[in-house]
């Protein structure tokens, strides 16, 4: 790994970002418009709000990275712009932790101003810090993004990458406690969503929801999302290959 | 290990499966440094699968396959070799001077290096235009200026001058023997045969073989021919028989 390549790399993600205003525009508007909305549908019914808020302020931005991700590698990898870095003294890790730390930082302002229009204008109240939920919402948009980094060698179109999709975030939507209590699941269930991130991410979100401050619990489930991302973009790694058939 | 007088590309037996294609069967060849050599031969001949091979990111190769003393591929290379691929390979979403950054910082090219080789593919008016504004050559050129960042020593250029107008074809082909008077060794191909006289050696690939390795006259002699195209197809001829 090379700091100064790293570096350049998420800055050179970044300034991609900015010549896109409209996916600027749509990564900032969708989630704040869809936590609005929610706000809104749940408004006759006193108190759903504060239950549901929290988890979705997570799952948006997972969402949302996971897909603008996949799209960006695969175009590296059709464009010949990743065949071009792999004859360059660039390492995989520069180059996956460059997209990391450039969508995580996009992630950070997505969440910002997520979290401002959901506790200030929606009147989102939980019981735990508000500083958690937006860590936790950060966290969850980085998983989306090492999601996206590690999955996307597997689609060899724009449209597959976009496939994968339904094929890996909506079984842990499914799964993740969301629908149903994990406890209460069938066991072979239980089993498996208790080896999906997501899981970790709607816990951590429902305990805030409910436990003041920031539980034990709570960063228990923010360590195990910190390993699923790195153990995502080491898999993504490996995913990466100098030679290509 | 490698000494200064290694050869720029040293090629024996060298093949490659592509899928369930053989595209490369067994080429043998040296590249002294310096030298300009074309490659041609037509779409599907293995032009593009060799440079693949002498740039490393070609999986499935055989055989010997080395670049300044060093196997295709090796780490010791990534900074002393330039590649152009068919499709210019550059951000669309960035302007030329954005690019030029990014790939320059990848590489640690030396300060100054973006304007070198902005003005050397004679891009200066458009290094503020975002790639995907620019038209098919000057977005051939970007790619080109790419390579030449940090001056390497090879140069490995697929088709740089396909779509181009005869005088910007020109104008790169100005670009390589630039290169080449610097001491950079050129390898370049393509799959029009009259741009055979800007090299000092021409490779005729056919069908994942060399077909012949000689300078223009000599092959334009020894195929009783008076243009590339011909010698091609007399060789082409003479094999079959």
């Amino acid at each position: 790994m090379n700091l100064a390549v790293l570096l350049a790399t998420s800055g050179r993600v970044l300034r991609q970002l900015r010549h896109d205003p409209r996916t600027v525009a749509l990564l900032l508007v969708v989630p704040v418009g869809l936590t609005g909305l929610l706000a809104w549908i749940l408004s006759g019914n006193p108190g759903a709000f504060d239950r549901w808020g929290a988890v979705l302020v997570g799952i948006f931005p997972l969402m949302v990275m996971f897909l603008v991700t996949s799209v960006a590698t695969l175009r590296e990898r059709t464009g010949g712009t990743l065949e071009r870095l792999m004859t360059m003294p660039l390492g995989k890790g520069d180059f996956l932790g460059g997209y990391a730390l450039a969508f995580g930082a996009a992630a950070t302002v997505q969440a910002l101003v997520v979290s401002v229009f959901t506790f200030g204008l929606f009147g989102l109240d939980v019981a735990g810090a508000r500083w958690a939920v937006l860590v936790v919402a950060v966290l969850d948009a980085v998983l989306g993004t090492a999601l996206g980094l590690s999955l996307s060698a597997f689609a060899r179109t724009e449209f597959q990458a976009v496939q994968f999709f339904p094929a890996v975030l909506l079984p842990q939507l499914l799964l993740c406690g969301l629908i149903a209590p994990r406890s209460t699941l069938p066991g072979p269930l239980e089993a498996v969503s208790a080896v999906l991130p997501l899981s970790y991410a709607v816990d951590a979100m429902q305990r805030l929801t409910v436990e003041p401050g920031v539980s034990a619990a709570v960063w228990r489930d923010l360590a195990v999302l910190v390993a699923f991302i790195v153990g995502l973009l080491a898999f993504g790694a490996t995913t990466l290959r100098r030679r290509t058939p | 290990m490698p000494s200064s007088d290694a050869a720029a590309i040293e090629v024996a037996d060298l093949r490659v499966v592509r899928g369930d294609v053989q595209a490369l069967r067994g080429l043998t060849f040296r590249v002294a440094r310096g030298q300009v050599v074309g490659v041609l031969g037509p779409s599907g001949s293995g032009k593009s699968t060799l440079m693949r091979a002498l740039v490393g990111v070609q999986d499935n190769v055989a055989g010997r396959c080395e670049v300044l003393g060093h196997p295709a591929g090796h780490p010791a290379l990534r900074r002393r070799l330039g590649y152009v691929t068919q499709v210019a390979a550059v951000y669309d979403d960035l302007t030329v001077r954005e690019n030029l950054r990014y790939f320059a910082a990848v590489i640690g090219a030396p300060r100054g290096d973006v304007e070198r080789v902005v003005d050397q593919v004679g891009l200066g008016g458009e290094v503020d235009r975002l790639a995907r504004s620019l038209s098919g050559g000057q977005h051939n050129r970007v790619s080109l200026a790419v390579a030449l960042l940090g001056t390497p020593e090879v140069l490995v250029l697929d088709e740089p001058t396909v779509g181009l107008d005869p005088v910007l074809r020109r104008g790169i082909w100005q670009v390589i023997h630039d290169l080449a008077a610097g001491g950079a060794t050129v390898l370049v191909s393509s799959h029009v045969m009259d741009e055979a006289r800007q090299c000092q050696r021409l490779l005729l690939l056919r069908e994942g073989r060399l077909l012949a390795d000689d300078t223009e006259a000599g092959l334009l002699a020894r195929t009783h021919t008076d243009d590339v195209g011909d010698a091609f197809l007399a060789l082409i001829d003479g094999a079959d028989t």
